[in-house]
C-alpha cells in the first residue's frame, strides 16, 4: 500500500527594482534599449571603477521588507559572490549574504483552509547580471551589459508552502504587495519577478525534511504550478520506488513539462563570499525606519475596507478592484472622475475583466485612461447612449482608450428619442410579425423580447430601451 | 640649477612667474628622461607628442588665471596603476599590455584641472604586487643611487623617476608600503594618507580596503602640495570621507613639544644596524629641535605581515577576476570553449607573484578555511588598530624605519618571496590601520644607499607627520643622486 506523502516547498524569489537608475551607478534601467546603451565603467567591470549605493534602491528593499512584516538590520552589508561568467563583467557578483537588509518576517495567504502565514526568512539587495545573445549566423556569443548592475532584492521564504496553491497565493501576495508600493512592475514575463522553486517530499507525519531540489527562473504561475506538480510527482515516484532524491538545481522545460538535472551538489561552486570592500556598511537608524512607515502607502486590506465604507460596494467587488494596484488607481481617479463609484466598479469589473480574460492580460493590461471611462459613465447616465452601446463603446475605450463623446458621435450612436418615428417602426414591426403578436396577446410574455429585440435591430440598436419596452406594449395593447 | 633638479614649489613659483615656460620645463625632463632612462627604466609610457601640445595648453591656461595652482604646469608622472583618459594604464602586466582607459581617476583629473602636465606613466611591480618593481611583466626599473640595486616597489617607477629628475613628482599607491618603501630606497619623500583622502576612482584595485593613492617627490613640501590638490570627498568612491584638507598650511619648522614615540619593537633582529642608526639620528635631531622623544612597545609586530597578507591577498583574489580575456585585455591565443579561454588568458596574461597571491586569496577565502584565515585576520587587524590607538594616546607621531634594509640587489629577493614580504614589516600595520605615513630620507649607509625614515600619524593626523617632516628636511635637505655622472652614458 502506497503512503501518504508530504510537499515541501520554499520559494526565492527575485524582484527588479523600479529606480529609475542601476544600483551602484547612474546609468538609466530601462528595459529594451539598443545593447549596451545603458553602460558606464561601473556596470561593465572596467579596471579602477567603484560601486555606490542607490538609496532609492534602499529604501524600496527596505519597505518591502516593512510591508511583509521583516525585521530591519540596523547594520547591514554587502558581500562579492565570486564566481566567473561572462554575463557577469566583474566576475562577482555584489549581494548580501550575511548580513541581509531584511529578515525574519511573513505574509498571509489565504488558503482553502482559513489563513495562512508564510514565514520570510529574509530580502537581501544584490545587482542582476547582464544578457549573453547568441548569434546563430556568427556562430559566436555576444553580450548585453544594459541589464548589469539592475537592481534586485531576493526574498527567501520559508519551507512553509505544502500545494501549488499555496505558492501561487503567496506569489500573488507577494506581487500585489510590492506593486502597491511601486518597488518593482513584477512582470513575471519580462522578468522583473522570477521565481526559484525549492521543494522536497517527504512521509506525512515525518519531521525531518526531505531532500530538495531547486528549480531555477520558471517565468509564469501556469508554469510554477506545473513545475511543483511535475517534481512532487518525480521525487514521490524515486520514494515509492525505494530510490533517493539527490539535491541539486534543475530546469523546468514548461513545454516539455518535464525537468532535467543542470548540477548536483557535488559541483557545487564555492562562491568565496566575504564583505565587499568598495562598499561601507549600510547604517539604518529608527527614524529612517519609522519615516519608511510613514509613507507607506495604503495596503490593500485598508483599501478593501474603505471602499466598502465610502463607495458602499459590496466585499466582493472592492477585493476584486484591490486585488491589483492598477486596477485599483484606475478605479479611484474614475469615480472621483465621474462621481459615481458603483457604475465605475461595475464597468471594470464586469465588462473590463472580461476584455482582460478574452485578450489574455492580466488587469495590469488596462490602458486606457480613466476619464474616458467617466465620460462613458456620464453618457449612460444622460441618457445619450443605451447601455448596448455602451458596451461596445467600452470596447473601443479598453482596446485604443477612446474618447467615448467623439466616438459616439462620429459613428452616430446616440439614442434615438423620436416617438413617432419609433412609433412608425413598431407599427411596421407589429405587421410583419401578426404571429407574435397573437401569442402575446394569448399571454406568451415571451413574445415580448422577441419584438423589442426585432424592433431594436430596425433602429440600429440606438433606440432606447425603456421607450421601445412601453410604446410595445401601448400598442400591444390597444387593439 | 638645471629645471630638473628644482623642487616642484620652486618650479611651480619659476613658472608663474614667467621666467620658466610650461613647454621648457616638460622638454628639460623629456630631455632628462632620454638620457637616463634607458638605463633606469622608470617609465613604461611617455607620449611625446601629447605631452607637448598638453604644456602649450597649460601655458595658455596659466597666462589666462584659468590654472592658478602653486603647481600649474610642473611636469608630474603617474603610477600605471592610476587610470589615465587616452593614455595606456597597463599595472605592469601583460594582461594589460594594451589597455587604454576611456577616463581618468578622479586622483588624475584633480591634477589635470590644476594645470599639471602628465609626462608618462611609470613602472610598477605587476598589479602593486611585490616590494622592488621586479615582478613587472616589461622588466624592473633600476635605483638611480645603484642601479644594480631595486628601486623598491611596488611604486618604483615613480620614485625611480623622482630621484633621477625624469620629473618633478609622481603619483604612486601604497597598499602596504608600496609608497614608503620605494621612497626610502630612493632617497625621496612620499606619503601614504590616511585611508579615504584621496579618492580610489580609478585606481586599478590590489587591495581596497588598503589601497590609497599618494604624491612623491623631493619634498616634504612637494608633497603637501600635490596632496591639496589631489585629496577631495569623492561620491564615485564610497570609501572617501570628508575631512579637513590645506596640508601646505600645517608645515612649520617648530616641533617644540612635539610627542614623538619610538616604537622599541621594530628595533630589533632584521633591522639593520646602519639603518637602525641613521634613523635614530634623525629622531635626535627633532629631539634638539624640541620635540619630546619616548621609547614604547606597539605590540602584534610579528602578526602584521601575515594578517596583511591574508586580508590583501583575499581581496586581490577577488579584484583581478575581472581580468579574464573577454571584455578586455589579453586574450589567449587559441582555446575551445569559455572554461580554456578564462583558464589560458590568465595563466598566460598573469606573472608568478600574482598568480601566487591569487592562489593565497582565493585559498583563504574557500568555504571551510574563511573562518580559520580570513576572519582571523580581520580580528588581528581590528588588534593591531587598538594598539595604534592606544600610542596616539600618548604621541603625536611615532617614528619608525621605512625598511628594514637599503635596497637589495636586483634579483636578490625573487628567489625567496617571504623574505621579500618580510621587508614590508614596517609599513603594512599602518595599512592595516587606515594611518597616514610619511617617509623622508635620512641618511646613507655605507654603500651609500638611501636610508628613509617613517612618521607615522593618527587617522586624519597629516599635519603633525608632516611638520616633523619638514622640521627634519630643514636640517637634512634633499639631495640627488649622481647617476648622471656615473651611470646615464
Amino acid at each position: 500500500m502506497s503512503k501518504e506523502y508530504e510537499t515541501v516547498i520554499g520559494l526565492e524569489v527575485h524582484v527588479e527594482l523600479a529606480s529609475r537608475t542601476k544600483i551602484f551607478c547612474g546609468c538609466s534601467t530601462a528595459f529594451g534599449a539598443a545593447p549596451n546603451t545603458h553602460v558606464c565603467p561601473v556596470c561593465t567591470g572596467m579596471p579602477g571603477s567603484l560601486p555606490v549605493l542607490n538609496k532609492k534602491v534602499l529604501e524600496y528593499a527596505m519597505a518591502v521588507g516593512i510591508a511583509t512584516n521583516c525585521r530591519i538590520n540596523r547594520y547591514s552589508r554587502f558581500d562579492r559572490k565570486n564566481y566567473f561568467y561572462p554575463d557577469n563583467p566583474q566576475n562577482y557578483q555584489i549581494s548580501q549574504l550575511y548580513l541581509p537588509i531584511c529578515h525574519d518576517g511573513f505574509v498571509e495567504i489565504d488558503t482553502a483552509s482559513g489563513k495562512k502565514r508564510i514565514g520570510i526568512h529574509e530580502i537581501h539587495m544584490e545587482e542582476d547580471a547582464g544578457k549573453l545573445i547568441h548569434d546563430e549566423w556568427e556562430d559566436c556569443t555576444l553580450v548585453d551589459y544594459n541589464r548589469s548592475g539592475v537592481p534586485l532584492i531576493e526574498i527567501v521564504s520559508e519551507p512553509d508552502m505544502r500545494t501549488s496553491d499555496e505558492v501561487i497565493a503567496y506569489l500573488e501576495k507577494l506581487r500585489m504587495i510590492i506593486q502597491y508600493l511601486g518597488a518593482s512592475d513584477c512582470k513575471l514575463q519580462e522578468g522583473s519577478m522570477r521565481a526559484d522553486v525549492n521543494l522536497s517530499v517527504r512521509e506525512a507525519g515525518t519531521e525531518k525534511m526531505g531532500t530538495r531540489t531547486e528549480m531555477k527562473n520558471i517565468n509564469s504561475f501556469k508554469a510554477i504550478m506545473h513545475a511543483i506538480e511535475g517534481e512532487r510527482k518525480r521525487q514521490t515516484e524515486r520514494l515509492e520506488d525505494g530510490l533517493t532524491v539527490t539535491q541539486e538545481t534543475r530546469r523546468w522545460d514548461d513545454n516539455k513539462e518535464s525537468s532535467k538535472a543542470m548540477r548536483s551538489k557535488e559541483d557545487a561552486q564555492d562562491y568565496r563570499y566575504f564583505p565587499d570592500p568598495d562598499l561601507p556598511p549600510v547604517l539604518i537608524s529608527d527614524e529612517w525606519i519609522a519615516k519608511l512607515k510613514d509613507a507607506q502607502p495604503e495596503m490593500q486590506e485598508e483599501k478593501m475596507e474603505r471602499y466598502q465604507k465610502e463607495f458602499l460596494l459590496p466585499a466582493s467587488d472592492a477585493a476584486i478592484l484591490t486585488s491589483n494596484k492598477h486596477l485599483a488607481d484606475i478605479f479611484e481617479e474614475t469615480a472621483a472622475f465621474c462621481g459615481e463609484p458603483r457604475e465605475a466598479a461595475n464597468w471594470l469589473i464586469t465588462e473590463g475583466m472580461r476584455l482582460c480574460r478574452e485578450t489574455e492580460v492580466d488587469a495590469d493590461g488596462m490602458r486606457f485612461s480613466p476619464a474616458n471611462l467617466s465620460k462613458l459613465i456620464k453618457l449612460i447616465a444622460g441618457g445619450t447612449i443605451n447601455r448596448t452601446t455602451a458596451k461596445s463603446v467600452f470596447e473601443e475605450i479598453f482596446r485604443r482608450d477612446a474618447d467615448p463623446e467623439k466616438y459616439v458621435a462620429e459613428h452616430d450612436l446616440k439614442t434615438v428619442n423620436d416617438e413617432d418615428g419609433l412609433k412608425k417602426v413598431i407599427t411596421e414591426i407589429l405587421n410583419e410579425n401578426p404571429q407574435s403578436v397573437s401569442d402575446y396577446r394569448s399571454g406568451k410574455q415571451k413574445a415580448m423580447g422577441f419584438l423589442v429585440g426585432q424592433t431594436m435591430r430596425a433602429m440600429g440598436k440606438k433606440a432606447d430601451p425603456q421607450s421601445v419596452n412601453r410604446i410595445l406594449k401601448e400598442e400591444l395593447e390597444k387593439a | 640649477m638645471e629645471i630638473c633638479d628644482l623642487t616642484a614649489a620652486e618650479l611651480g613659483r619659476k613658472i608663474k612667474s614667467g621666467e620658466i615656460g610650461v613647454r621648457e620645463a616638460a622638454e628639460a625632463f623629456l630631455d632628462r628622461t632620454d638620457k637616463t632612462d634607458k638605463t633606469v627604466h622608470a617609465y613604461l609610457t611617455i607620449d611625446r607628442k601629447s605631452v607637448e601640445k598638453r604644456a602649450d595648453e597649460v601655458q595658455e591656461k596659466i597666462r589666462s588665471g584659468e590654472y592658478d595652482s602653486p603647481l600649474a604646469g610642473v611636469p608630474a608622472a603617474v603610477k600605471d596603476n592610476i587610470c589615465t583618459r587616452g593614455l595606456k594604464t597597463t599595472c605592469a602586466s601583460r594582461i594589460l599590455e594594451n589597455f587604454v582607459p576611456t577616463y581618468s581617476a578622479e586622483a588624475v583629473s584633480r591634477l589635470e584641472n590644476a594645470g599639471t602636465v602628465i609626462l608618462g606613466k611609470t613602472n610598477m611591480d605587476e598589479f602593486a604586487m611585490g616590494s622592488t618593481t621586479e615582478t613587472s611583466a616589461f622588466g624592473p626599473t633600476r635605483n638611480p643611487w645603484d642601479t644594480d640595486h631595486v628601486p623598491g616597489g611596488s611604486s618604483g617607477g615613480s620614485c625611480a623617476a623622482v630621484s633621477s629628475g625624469e620629473c618633478a613628482y609622481a603619483l604612486g599607491s601604497d597598499t602596504g608600503g608600496s609608497i614608503r618603501e620605494p621612497s626610502s630606497y630612493c632617497g625621496v619623500t612620499g606619503i601614504k594618507p590616511t585611508y579615504g583622502t584621496v579618492s580610489r576612482y580609478g585606481l586599478i584595485a590590489y587591495g581596497s580596503s588598503l589601497d590609497q593613492i599618494g604624491p612623491i617627490a623631493k619634498t616634504v613640501e612637494d608633497c603637501a602640495a600635490v596632496l591639496d590638490i589631489i585629496s577631495s570627498h569623492d561620491p564615485k568612491d564610497s570609501t572617501s570621507t570628508e575631512r579637513s584638507y590645506g596640508f601646505s598650511k600645517s608645515l612649520s619648522d617648530d616641533v617644540r613639544g612635539l610627542k614623538i614615540g619610538i616604537p622599541g619593537d621594530y628595533f630589533t633582529e632584521g633591522l639593520d644596524p646602519e639603518v637602525a642608526k641613521a634613523v635614530t639620528d634623525a629622531v635626535d635631531v627633532l629631539k634638539q629641535k624640541g620635540a619630546d622623544v619616548e621609547k614604547f612597545d606597539l605590540g602584534y609586530v610579528k602578526y602584521a605581515i601575515p594578517a596583511y597578507y591574508t586580508i590583501a591577498d583575499a581581496e586581490a583574489s577577488s579584484n583581478l577576476e575581472r581580468f579574464d580575456g573577454i571584455k578586455y585585455g589579453y586574450r589567449t591565443k587559441d582555446c575551445e570553449g569559455l572554461h580554456q579561454l578564462y583558464k589560458k588568458s590568465r595563466s598566460e596574461g598573469f606573472g608568478e607573484e600574482v598568480k601566487r597571491r591569487i592562489m593565497l586569496g582565493s585559498f583563504v577565502l574557500s568555504s571551510g578555511y574563511y573562518d580559520a584565515y580570513y576572519l582571523k585576520a580581520l580580528k588581528v587587524k581590528a588588534l593591531i588598530r587598538k594598539a595604534w590607538d592606544r600610542a596616539f594616546e600618548k604621541y603625536d607621531v611615532v617614528a619608525a624605519p621605512a625598511a628594514p634594509s637599503t635596497a637589495p640587489k636586483i634579483g636578490e629577493s625573487l628567489s625567496d618571496p617571504m623574505k621579500m614580504y618580510l621587508s614590508d614589516i614596517y609599513t603594512v600595520s599602518v595599512n592595516l590601520a587606515g594611518l597616514p605615513g610619511l617617509a623622508v630620507p635620512c641618511g646613507q649607509d655605507s654603500k651609500g644607499l638611501p636610508v628613509g625614515i617613517q612618521f607615522i600619524g593618527n587617522c586624519f593626523g597629516e599635519d603633525k607627520i608632516l611638520r616633523a617632516g619638514y622640521a627634519f628636511q630643514k636640517e637634512y635637505p634633499y639631495r640627488a643622486p649622481h647617476l648622471t655622472e656615473k651611470e646615464a652614458r
